[in-house]
């Protein structure tokens, strides 16, 4: 899909968030000159394109209670890496699941999961139930905990009017 | 701080994780299948997002799509130096989020721009004003974006 200027408007502004507004879409287009018609054609064709992947509301998994936050790699062979990716990004422990690059010698692993949990316990037992269950047991995995949050937002894209100013 | 939540919270929460109409009255439509009034959605949400709950309400890009470019960047910082790398990378509006892990690489950030030259430009700038190499780990592939969780 091509995207026009005003598509790229409508991106921009609607990082900033939907409108808590009994009709947001008619108040985002205020923002950007669209009217309500045009802007629910536009995010409907961009929901379709796979643009947007979804709207709605993302959470902070620690407010929610979810303590733990681990980021699990693991060092699959490049031959075998399609298969388990597909097998963890099929658990339902997994909340993201991506191919990296290796960044040899600090950095051998090339397959990301991020599991949450309760804590560090429940998630560990989570974690390893999980490689046994996957057959991925004997690949060399690590836990990277999050110890602290310094910054949780949504990524911000789009053509913004204050950059083009 | 765990906010309290009640049942009608975690409905409003697990039913938008899933998604959010597009139409001329989406709340109305939103809060029917939850059992709620549209009123009462709309407060409860800004509630929820002023209690810092969400960290977002509004779409989730999949910026390949379009041009843009996100990557996974992380570093490994002197403990004493921590906060202080942590603001210079926080300051870069591309900058999504950034988390403190346990490991000797221990700052992990994902940086989010329109093309892969802006992301670049600000991998460069952050190593420039750190003195920090970078080790950049953009997606060979995506196998899973669910970002769910039960409330």
């Amino acid at each position: 899909m091509e995207l026009s200027d005003r598509d790229h408007a409508l991106i921009a502004a609607l990082c900033d968030g939907l409108p808590l507004d009994r009709r947001p879409y008619k108040a985002l287009g205020e923002r950007v000159g669209m009217c309500e018609s045009e802007v629910i054609r536009c995010l409907e064709a961009m929901t379709r394109e796979g643009i947007i992947r979804r709207l709605g509301v993302i959470v902070r998994h620690h407010e929610l209670g979810y303590r733990a936050n681990a980021m699990v790699v693991w060092d699959i062979p490049d031959a075998e890496v399609g298969e388990a990716g597909r097998r963890l990004g099929g658990a339902p422990e997994v909340t993201l699941c991506y191919r990296r690059p290796r960044r040899p010698p600090d950095w051998p692993y090339n397959l990301f999961t991020m599991v949450h949990g309760r804590d560090r316990d429940a998630v560990l037992a989570a974690i390893e139930a999980m490689a046994g269950r996957e057959g991925l047991a004997h690949h060399p995995r690590q836990v990277l905990f999050s110890l602290r949050r310094f910054k949780q937002c949504g990524a911000r894209y789009g053509k913004r009017r204050e950059a083009a100013e | 701080m765990t906010t309290r939540l009640d049942a009608i919270d975690r409905a409003i929460i697990n039913t938008l994780q899933g998604g959010f109409p597009i139409g001329e009255r989406p709340f109305a439509e939103a809060a029917r299948s939850i059992g709620i009034g549209e009123g009462e959605l709309i407060e409860r949400l800004a509630s929820l997002r002023a209690a810092g709950v969400l960290s977002r309400f509004g779409p989730m890009y999949n910026a390949d799509r379009f041009g843009g470019h996100n990557t996974l960047v992380a570093m490994r910082v002197p403990e004493e130096r921590f906060d202080d790398v942590a603001a210079v990378v926080n300051s870069f509006p591309e900058v999504a989020h950034n988390y403190a892990r346990a490991h000797a690489l221990n700052m992990w950030f994902v940086v989010a721009a329109d093309s892969r030259d802006r992301v670049d430009q600000v991998l460069t700038e952050v190593q420039e004003r750190t003195g920090l190499p970078v080790y950049d780990m953009p997606k060979v592939r995506e196998f899973h974006v669910g970002l769910r969780v039960e409330a």
